[in-house]
């Protein structure tokens, strides 16, 4: 069929300007593609999209595409306007995991192009918000015959709906100085024990992992993630004296006394006269400025571990929420420790499983049961650093205060002696 | 196709990222020692081996086509060594171990016209969602309104000259899948939703429909004989979260689905704790295809930023040292009643204090 061009006036504009414009893309699948079916879709696609520039709507509804075996992953898209616009009347989207860390080669990226524009429309987004590989428009049967191509060499879709979803690290120690954990090992040991329900959505809503190497937080984890897991290290942080003085020479001791030393939010470090630098590490609060400022001479130190903080997400449905610590530290160096850490999780979401309710996010349920309710449900104790500040209000029964108290010297004593 | 042909699927996960990795990227894992930044989009990594690595960041139209990934895997395959990373903005990284290369790499993306940058204290490349190209909800477009701005914030992009980075999202819905960010930019509904009865009853769960609004403003009712829902358009806050469940309950309108504009989002532990986003900005007209109101408010914004805040003041670190009556003085911004907060916790967002600058 020859295909039909619709006018687009309004998209038009957004092939003006400096910026790359993603119109000027689809224009090119739709004129210059040597397949006649993308040629056809992305046309469709374009006259649906003016469609919606001129009358300020969107045209897609959901609806039910999954791939055999799977009852996720694919972002079903039918047109609400296929009369106008029948080329592009299917246009579903098929979310595929990222390799950890967000690393590609240019050979399996052709590949993947290959096998993308056999099926879909040729439009492809790294990455989605959640952290997905976006392939962009195909219909029903082609979502099956893309995802069995890609399948056989090494991708597997990721999660949409209320499940375990695709789980994102920074580049970290690929190429980070501030790394203090393997990201990628974290994001892979978590998210794969989980397979089943990455593509099996049976969840009260969705659990996402996020994985960030330092309290940077590149990642974005403590806001974004429900399971947010971000390195940090709790000996003293490496100071090369001679860098020190070498920066302060370079900058001179005014920017060092107004960048470095009074921005830290705990007044822990100190220029000294002879332009050497002391901190008090017992109260550095690992806030990272400092390190970002001067990445040369100042370092994370060697016993590297993890903070772990449930419960963030966004606006839906109680306002946006922050993920609170549950595990202060943690060490991960041992198979052990990671499975640990994994059985920490696979705690979190049965318990999740049991207690939400419909459409509820770990935080949400936290704000609902409580903090300490919540931890004794996946078995963790009470720590002073779950919380900002220790209760405000006394309207509150406290009859256990004995046993409590007596558990809290019982750890402390057990700690001491290991 | 019979059931017995249907191919089961290998659930094999998250791929491993270090099948992918540049070989000096590879060797010195978790070896790193600093980092300096020669000029922007570019990033060299110095590992405790010694090994170095020159990294070269550039915007892209972030939905591509298969042309233009090709265009970029090309580049990456001449100048660097075939091995190509993405930030969690969207941009696109190549890696070499040869300094040599740099400069012919930025020219070769440069010249296929994509923009390098967003390096240290760059305006990043605005992180954003779907929109009305592929999203079943959303009040505005995404990629359009994105190309609009950075367009118009290409030199911020490119030169790296504010006080601390700035990291810009946009949001269709109030969802706000954007995420947090210094400035952001999200749909504001501002009317409740058209309900179509004719067809509530039969496409919406109406209980689960009750359940997901935020105020208890739906409740279940027999419109013309037919079973439905309605709502309390006195308790509604307009915020769209029916919707989703309930395509009948249109939320999204031509005039009335609005822009608003937050600021001072940060996710980083540095100096201070993260912090949520503020409104700043709201009735600002979804106007494509160039959103220019909104683009305007964003330059003013920044601008503001850039003469007032320190050296590696975030946005919101700059205002919480100028205080928010400064930053309305500074933006020419209107300060309204609905900034005020209402919501749960409002509380701890007033001013218990004589903390007053004048």
């Amino acid at each position: 069929m020859a295909k039909k061009i619709y006018e687009t006036p309004m998209l038009d504009e957004l092939e003006k300007g400096p910026w790359p414009s993603f119109i000027s893309g689809f224009k090119r699948l739709r004129d210059e593609h040597p397949d006649e079916r993308i040629n056809t879709v992305v046309s469709g696609l374009l006259g649906q999209l003016e469609h919606s520039y001129e009358t300020r709507k969107g045209y897609w509804k959901g609806g039910t595409v999954s791939v055999f075996g799977y009852g996720g992953g694919i972002i079903p898209r039918f047109s609400e306007v296929a009369e106008a616009f029948p080329e592009s009347k299917e246009f579903h989207t098929i979310r595929v995991q990222p390799p950890a860390g967000n690393h590609y080669t240019t050979d399996m990226l052709n590949q993947l192009c290959d096998s993308w524009e056999k099926y879909g429309s040729g439009l492809i987004t790294f990455h989605g918000q959640t952290g997905n590989i976006m392939f962009i428009g195909t219909d029903t049967d082609g979502t099956q015959e893309f995802f069995d191509d890609i399948n056989e060499y090494g991708w597997d879709l990721g999660g949409a709906g209320p499940c375990v979803r695709t789980a994102m690290s920074c580049v970290g120690g690929a190429r980070c100085e501030q790394s203090c954990c393997n990201e990628h090992a974290i994001h892979r040991h978590l998210v794969n024990e989980f397979v089943d329900d990455v593509h099996r959505p049976a969840l009260p809503y969705k659990f996402k992992f996020k994985v960030s190497g330092c309290p940077n937080d590149c990642q974005n984890s403590i806001e974004r993630a429900d399971f947010a897991v971000i390195g940090t290290w709790r000996d003293e942080m490496k100071i090369d004296q001679d860098e020190v003085k070498a920066f302060v020479e370079a900058k001179g001791r005014d920017y060092v006394l107004d960048n470095v030393t009074s921005r830290c939010p705990t007044n822990c470090i100190k220029l000294n006269d002879d332009n050497t630098m002391t901190v008090d590490n017992h109260e550095c609060v690992r806030c990272m400025h400092c390190l970002n400022v001067m990445n040369k001479a100042l370092s994370p130190g060697d016993d590297k571990g993890v903070t772990v903080l449930i419960g963030g997400k966004r606006t839906l449905k109680i306002g946006d929420l922050m993920g609170t610590v549950v595990v202060p530290f943690k060490k991960l160096e041992t198979l052990e420790d990671y499975e640990e850490l994994v059985e920490l999780a696979s705690e979190m979401i049965d318990f999740f499983a049991e207690n939400a309710l419909e459409h509820e996010r770990t935080g949400e349920m936290i704000e609902r049961i409580g903090l300490v309710n919540y931890l004794e449900g996946i078995g963790v104790e009470v720590d002073p650093n779950m919380v900002s500040a220790p209760r405000q209000c006394s309207y509150v029964r406290m009859d256990g205060w004995d046993e409590e108290a007596e558990k809290w010297f019982a750890r402390k004593a057990e700690q001491a002696a290991s | 196709m019979a059931l017995a042909d249907m191919r089961s699927p290998i659930e094999s996960g998250c791929p491993d990222g270090f099948q992918y990795m540049h070989p000096v990227m590879r060797r010195n894992f978790g070896l790193w020692k600093y980092h300096e930044h020669p000029r922007p989009g570019v990033l060299l990594h110095v590992a405790h081996s010694g090994d170095k690595i020159w990294t070269v960041k550039a915007g892209t139209q972030r939905i591509l086509d298969t042309f233009t990934l090709r265009k970029l895997t090309e580049i990456g395959d001449k100048f660097a060594d075939g091995y190509i990373h993405f930030t969690l903005r969207s941009n696109i990284e190549y890696m070499t171990d040869d300094e040599s290369k740099v400069e012919p790499l930025i020219k070769a993306l440069e010249d296929a016209g994509f923009v390098v940058g967003g390096t240290a204290n760059s305006v990043a490349m605005i992180s954003h969602t779907q929109g009305w190209l592929h999203c079943d909800i959303p009040g505005t477009d995404a990629s359009g309104v994105v190309k609009s701005m950075m367009d118009e914030l290409i030199d911020d992009f490119k030169n790296c000259d504010m006080p601390n980075r700035v990291h810009i999202t946009t949001s269709c819905c109030q969802i706000n899948c954007g995420g947090q960010g210094d400035i952001a930019i999200n749909v504001q509904h501002t009317k409740p939703p058209k309900i179509n009865h004719d067809l509530v009853g039969n496409i919406c769960e109406r209980p689960t429909v009750v359940a997901r609004c935020p105020v208890a403003a739906i409740r279940p009712a027999m419109v013309d004989g037919k079973p439905s829902l309605e709502v309390d358009e006195k308790k509604c806050i307009c915020c769209g979260a029916c919707f989703p469940p309930c395509p009948p309950m249109q939320i999204n309108h031509p005039e009335h689905s609005k822009l608003a504009i937050w600021v001072g989002g940060n996710h980083s532990n540095a100096r201070s704790k993260p912090t949520f986003q503020r409104l700043v900005a709201a009735g600002v007209p979804n106007n494509p295809p160039r959103w220019p109101e909104a683009t305007a408010i964003v330059k003013q914004i920044l601008k503001a930023y850039k003469e007032g805040a320190k050296d590696w003041e975030r946005i919101n670190d700059w205002i919480e040292r100028i205080g928010w009556p400064r930053f309305f003085e500074v933006t020419g911004l209107p300060f309204t009643k609905y900034h005020i907060d209402n919501w749960r916790g409002a509380r701890n967002s007033l001013n218990a204090s004589t903390h007053i600058r004048f």
